[in-house]
């Protein structure tokens, strides 16, 4: 069981190179984190792990679970699994956080069956209770003038509610304050199950302090060009990614 | 399976069914259908007819042949209207069939769609025979007829426009082509040429209804008009909601629906005409109406169209007693082949009046939605309010929305203000929405209804389920 990715090439719409073959398992089980300058296509690797339709890719494969992702389209794929925690969630005006969510689980049973109303309420209060989300979040339009802060929590709410297989977190540390922080990375720790994978995108070692992740690997260019445990984070910290332009590693 | 063939093999099925309903139900409940058929076009004969069928007395015949006379003399409004009005052709429309027109039309001449969204908004057995021609029964007068009694210890009158001018002359006429004269426009003359059905309805002084009153309009037959007259008065105090609901089967040739619906709100009255017109996109619906809003009045309309070729409709009040409100609260869908052009207009005509229109207009496809405001506020008055929020939201790229205010305040005694905003479902947004599991269509649907949310929760709750359903369609149709 793992999210596997394959040689993975990807590119614009106009051809520009952006992943230039990306090789990562992710085993169920293991939190494993990814960091890199601006640029090297970490965010890139998300989105086209998810499916989104920017990109092309041109080689290479991503099999969840042993299954190809190739033809399925963003929302299969994330009925399949695949859970994305944006670094910008986008704002739904007029749609409640409640009535969003529950849409995305209704949309994952199967034709005729109706999510039971008391369950998810109760589900839902719990896991806002958790990340310490007030209860008027419910009614509120999906991140219609949300700070950055309650915009990741609610991202972790959303992949709470959701449960994927494998949960991609993009910077989700940024713009947050260090209670914030704390906060969110309570949600994660909370979700890490034996049957579950995680990828968390970061360009700091500080969200790592609250999530220990199993490996670390860096990213440049496109391509995965470093990996090892969790001491390659500290090591980043201290000397940063000078070391890519030595080269010898280029 | 596609949706188009999904739809279509719910239709087979359905036809057999349908078509055992019609024999019973057909046979006994119109022994004399077919009896009355103005015939195609327009003529005075044709309104002769209409008044000898309808017995109407001498006032009601000489107002619709000087109506017609009008119609007649006044040009298509092209000059600021599409030119698709001419594809209306007069003389191939029939002016007038009787309740017990016999259908022409078989269940497989229904088109799969509306056969799908009757089946969707799980309209009752009785009513789903209406398509098969027992047209009497569908206009969900039965839901409401027990309150009829109840209803007439209070002394309301809840009749059809031709039991009102006959039976209760006294009230109706005083007031009958006073908010919207013959000549306001080419359709409204038309209307009151050839009008028949709508309702009259008269609230007595103080007499507060806790329950809407509600009609249902709609089209069977092929290349025909149809033109109800709807006159509500509310008298001092008394306050009602009515609502309305349309729906026609989607013909190869053009409908016409073009209805003038007259409202008084006497001092203190209050009347919420709400409307939801579903017609199919054939039909062009062409549409007056108009409140008078007496002193401390309130009228308020809140008009919702997701059907039709074209419609061009543009509600009004006019503010004629002191401290009298007027409100428009509008939501439009236009998919492709569709043009809703609508909007409202205010016309202030006392001290200290207040009006309000919301407009959010929603364009998918090559569809087209158009919105033109009215607002006038003369020099002389003063302390006069107006708010007036147009929103549109393009689905696709080569969607369209067009804009056309036209706010003429005079003097500075008065506070108005507009504001309006065009925005788009972003790639980004459905990005997002998708990646929560939504596949498409889902995406759109919950899109479009969050951006006409905070509107939805004026109708009341049984027609705000109904037109999210119907939105839902109307994009899961639209999208993949």
């Amino acid at each position: 069981m793992s999210l596997k990715i394959n040689n993975l090439q990807a590119t614009l719409e106009n051809g520009t190179e952006i992943l230039k073959g990306v090789n990562l398992e992710i085993p169920a089980g293991e939190i494993h984190a990814i960091m890199g300058p601006n640029g090297s296509g970490k965010s890139t690797l998300s989105k086209v792990i998810s499916g989104h339709e920017s990109y092309i890719v041109t080689a290479g494969n991503i099999l969840l679970d042993g299954v190809d992702l190739s033809e399925m389209s963003i929302d299969e794929r994330s009925r399949a699994g695949i859970f994305l925690a944006f670094q910008y969630p986008n704002e739904v005006p007029g749609v409640s956080n409640a009535n969003f969510i529950r849409a995305a689980l209704q949309a994952r049973l199967p034709k005729g069956e109706e999510i039971d109303a008391v369950g998810y309420y109760k589900s839902l209060y719990e896991k806002m209770d958790l990340l310490e989300m007030d209860r008027k979040f419910t009614g509120r339009a999906v991140n219609e003038g949300f700070s950055g802060g309650e915009k990741k929590r609610n991202e972790i709410l959303q992949m709470m509610m959701l449960e994927p297989k494998y949960c991609i977190l993009d910077e989700t540390d940024s713009g947050l304050d260090i209670d914030a922080l704390k906060i969110v990375a309570k949600g994660v720790n909370a979700m890490r199950s034996p049957d579950r994978g995680m990828l968390l995108i970061t360009h700091y070692q500080r969200l790592l302090d609250y999530i220990k992740p199993d490996h670390v690997h860096v990213m440049s260019e496109g391509r995965i060009v470093k990996s090892g445990g969790p001491e390659l984070a500290l090591e980043l910290e201290e000397n940063g990614y000078d070391f890519l332009k030595e080269p010898a590693l280029v | 399976m596609s949706y188009q063939e999904t739809a279509t093999a719910i239709l087979d099925e359905e036809t057999h069914d349908a078509i055992n309903v019609d024999r019973t139900k057909g046979d006994f409940t119109f022994p004399e259908r077919n009896k009355f058929d103005a015939g195609w076009g327009l003529s005075s004969k044709t309104v002769d007819y209409i008044c000898d069928v309808k017995q109407d007395p001498d006032w009601v015949r000489e107002f619709r042949h000087k109506a017609l006379a009008v119609f007649e003399s006044k040009p298509m409004p092209t000059h600021w209207a599409t030119e698709d009005l001419n594809n209306i052709h007069f003389d191939k429309i029939r002016y007038y069939l009787s309740d017990g027109e016999k259908p022409k039309r078989t269940w497989d001449e229904v088109p799969a769609e509306i056969l799908e969204t009757f089946e969707r908004l799980g309209i009752p057995e009785q009513e789903r025979a209406f398509l098969a021609g027992v047209e009497a029964q569908y206009d969900s007068e039965a839901a409401y007829s027990n309150m009829k009694e109840e209803l007439t210890k209070q002394g309301v009158i809840f009749v059809t426009s031709a039991e009102g001018l006959k039976e209760h002359e006294e009230i109706f006429r005083p007031w009958f082509g006073k908010v919207i004269p013959t000549g306001d426009n080419k359709f409204s003359a038309l209307n009151s040429a050839v009008f028949s059905g709508g309702s009259f309805i008269y609230i007595p002084k103080g007499v507060k209804l806790k329950q809407p009153l509600q009609a249902y309009f709609r089209i069977n037959s092929e290349s025909f008009g149809q033109f109800e007259r709807t006159l509500i008065i509310a008298d001092e105090g008394s306050e009602v909601m009515y609502m309305e609901g349309c729906t026609a089967p989607k013909f190869e040739t053009a409908t016409l629906h073009s209805a003038v619906v007259e409202l008084v709100a006497l001092k203190g009255a209050k009347i919420q005409y709400i409307t939801v017109q579903n017609w199919s996109s054939n039909v062009f619906n062409l549409v007056t109406k108009r409140g008078l809003a007496m002193e401390d009045a309130e009228v308020r309309w809140i008009d919702c169209n997701i059907g039709s070729r074209l419609t061009m409709k543009y509600p009004g009040v006019v503010m004629k007693g002191e401290r009298a409100r007027g409100e428009v609260i509008s939501i439009a869908l236009a998919n492709t082949g569709q043009h809703q052009d609508t909007g409202a207009k205010m016309i202030h005509a006392a001290n200290n009046t207040t009006s309000n229109v919301v407009s959010k207009s929603i364009s998918v496809g090559q569809g087209r939605s158009t919105y033109r405001g009215q607002v006038h506020i003369p020099k002389h008055l003063k302390g006069c309010k107006n708010n007036t929020e147009c929103d549109a939201l393009l689905i696709n790229s080569n969607s369209r929305t067009d804009t056309y205010p036209a706010i003429t305040v005079k003097g500075n005694r008065h506070a108005t203000q507009h504001e309006a905003s065009v925005s788009q479902v972003s790639e980004e947004m459905l990005f997002y929405m998708q990646q929560r599991g939504l596949d498409q269509g889902q995406a759109m649907s919950l899109a479009v209804n969050g951006f006409i949310n905070d509107l939805v929760r004026e109708f009341p709750m049984e027609y705000s389920v109904e037109l999210k359903r119907l939105i839902d369609l109307e994009m899961e149709g639209s999208v993949g």
